[in-house]
């Protein structure tokens, strides 16, 4: 049983833009899933039909196998979502939000107030709790809206940039909160600008493009689809002008003692450093230029681009 | 899963009420003035001139309706505010993503608008009390017809603020139609004074029903038929609960 099976999604607003071209996505139980897009591509009005609140214009949706349509109440008592933008009432006490959407999922005041006290304690939020909404930082904001989506125990939690804007520190205590959440057996969808977020969380990527699913595969399978890296070397020694490689064509020089080198998947690195080597360049450190996930998803969706441009 | 609707309603109940009772000085207070000025003006000083209508002072001719203004303005503005408030700060969506039936969610926001009409009824019904000593016919009648209007009003509100896409939006209806239908409902006057011609374009105003049926309460006399007047307030709350369903199941101005 999946824990979200879409078939032949499909938005068209009101305006005449269509969002969604007949979708199919399959997220495994338990899976930690990355949906991912430029902006634009529609990953928000599919999360928004899966949540409710976007009309859909035709297809399926299923949740633990029941239909967001014929089973609506039993399909959304198992699902969380984080949606982008904050959707509190900011006048309300942190603890109350909680407390009031528990209540809105029929869990009783008291069970929901135990949850509240669990969650707004494991989020940092404790000493906030009779604190209006309105006064936390973006950061908290954000992690109460973790905390309201988790306050009715989901079986699947969708995040929807759940990170954006928020520090790296905070990022990475927010990474490993969900991860535990994960591993405590709650699926996981992921949507995220930050494409190191995605690569080091997600076991599972669709990437999302002009309202149609361009890839769908294990991140492992997508990364190995990457041709070529960029690689940033830190010299020991100063040197003038770009070194000439015989197995590597793309090489730029940055500054005196660093340079950047396209290697492509026929070349190893231990090519290029012999070769270095043979010139006389010793190499300090090295890094990628980008994150691997980054690159090809530019690569992935720039491609498309131009294929709806032609 | 009843027990689960039970707690939505109960939570959604509650936050409604918690909302107006938190900020009473807006929601409770301003009726109260409003209503003992309209005593001390049509009451006391221009009422003593006008003398006796339907057999009664002028000022306890005119207790009931004001009361009934201020339940059907406070049921109103209840819901639309609340509402449309929700919609404009978006958490309104905290409900739409819950397994919370539409039935609850209006039954739910209906409880909240008929809670602070009636408190604000009370409220008003007791300021009165300083202007002019009355006694009440049939309690029943006047606590039904309070809730009854209180429920119209609520899903009148609801109706609103479904629609709304500006806080203009929220002040027109209550502008330019809740304030004249109140006004030309028989408050400040029986239609018995009216031309025959008026009398019958009046009997298409159902405020005039819900007025002449609480002041039924109060005095045991009315201009409509007790009957009548539940039967036409009762045909209302069918219909606007069926367009507010409707609106609901649809999505329209909630959900894109």
């Amino acid at each position: 049983m999946y824990a979200l099976e879409i078939k032949g999604l499909r938005k068209t607003y009101a305006s005449g833009l269509e969002a969604l071209k007949g979708i199919d996505l399959q997220v495994e139980e338990g899976d930690f899933f990355a949906l991912l897009g430029p902006n634009g591509a529609g990953k928000s009005t599919c999360i928004g039909i899966i949540s409710g609140l976007v009309n859909k214009s035709a297809g399926e949706v299923r949740i633990f196998d029941l239909s967001i349509d014929s089973s609506f109440i039993r399909a959304r008592s198992l699902l969380g979502s984080v949606p982008q933008e904050f959707n509190f009432n900011n006048f309300e006490p942190v603890e109350e939000i909680l407390i009031n959407q528990g209540g809105f999922y029929g869990v009783p005041k008291a069970l929901a107030r135990e949850r509240a006290e669990h969650y707004l304690a494991q989020l940092g939020l404790w000493q906030h709790r009779r604190q209006q909404a309105r006064r936390l930082s973006g950061g908290m904001k954000r992690r109460l809206m973790i905390g309201r989506a988790l306050i009715h125990d989901p079986r699947l939690l969708i995040l929807d940039e759940p990170t954006a804007g928020v520090d790296i520190e905070l990022r990475r205590s927010m990474w490993d909160f969900l991860e535990q959440i994960n591993d405590q057996g709650t699926t996981i969808i992921l949507t995220t600008h930050y494409l190191e977020e995605a690569e080091r969380m997600c076991r599972n990527v669709a990437i999302i493009d002009n309202g149609e699913i361009i890839r769908h595969s294990s991140m492992k399978n997508l990364l190995r689809q990457l041709n070529s890296e960029i690689f940033v070397l830190y010299l020991r020694d100063d040197i003038a002008e770009v070194p000439r490689l015989a197995s590597f064509d793309n090489v730029r020089l940055l500054d005196y003692h660093s340079i950047e080198v396209e290697v492509h998947e026929s070349r190893s690195i231990n090519d290029l450093i012999s070769e270095l080597a043979a010139l006389g360049i010793v190499v300090e450190r090295m890094r990628n230029k980008v994150n691997r996930l980054e690159e090809l998803f530019v690569k992935l969706t720039a491609k498309n681009d131009k294929l709806s441009l032609a | 899963m009843l027990r689960q609707f039970w707690i939505a309603y109960l939570t959604i109940t509650r936050k409604e009420i918690y909302r107006f009772m938190r900020i009473w000085v807006q929601t409770i207070i301003p009726p109260v003035v409003m209503v003992a000025l309209y005593f001390i003006i049509f009451g006391s000083l221009i009422g003593q001139r006008i003398g006796e209508m339907d057999g009664m002072a002028y000022m306890d001719f005119i207790m009931p309706g004001l009361v009934m203004m201020s339940i059907i303005t406070n049921s109103y503005g209840n819901v639309v505010s609340s509402f449309y408030g929700a919609k404009y700060s978006r958490h309104i969506e905290e409900l739409q993503v819950a397994p919370v039936p539409n039935l609850v969610i209006v039954l739910g926001f209906v409880t909240g608008g008929l809670t602070r009409g009636i408190c604000v009824g009370i409220a008003v019904t007791l300021v009165s009390l300083l202007f002019t000593e009355f006694s009440v016919y049939n309690p029943w009648v006047v606590l039904l017809v309070a809730a009854l209007t209180s429920c119209l009003f609520a899903l009148a509100g609801l109706i609103n603020a479904i629609f709304a896409n500006s806080f203009d939006d929220i002040t027109i209806i209550p502008t330019f139609v809740l304030t004249p239908l109140t006004y030309l409902g028989g408050i400040f006057y029986s239609i018995r004074m009216l031309p025959e011609f008026w009398q019958q374009v009046s009997l298409g105003n159902p405020i005039l029903y819900m007025v002449n049926s609480f002041r039924y309460g109060f005095r045991g006399s009315s201009d409509i038929e007790l009957l009548t007047a539940l039967g036409v307030i009762g045909f209302f709350i069918a219909l606007l609960f069926g367009i507010c369903m409707y609106l609901l199941d649809r999505g329209i101005g909630i959900r894109q």
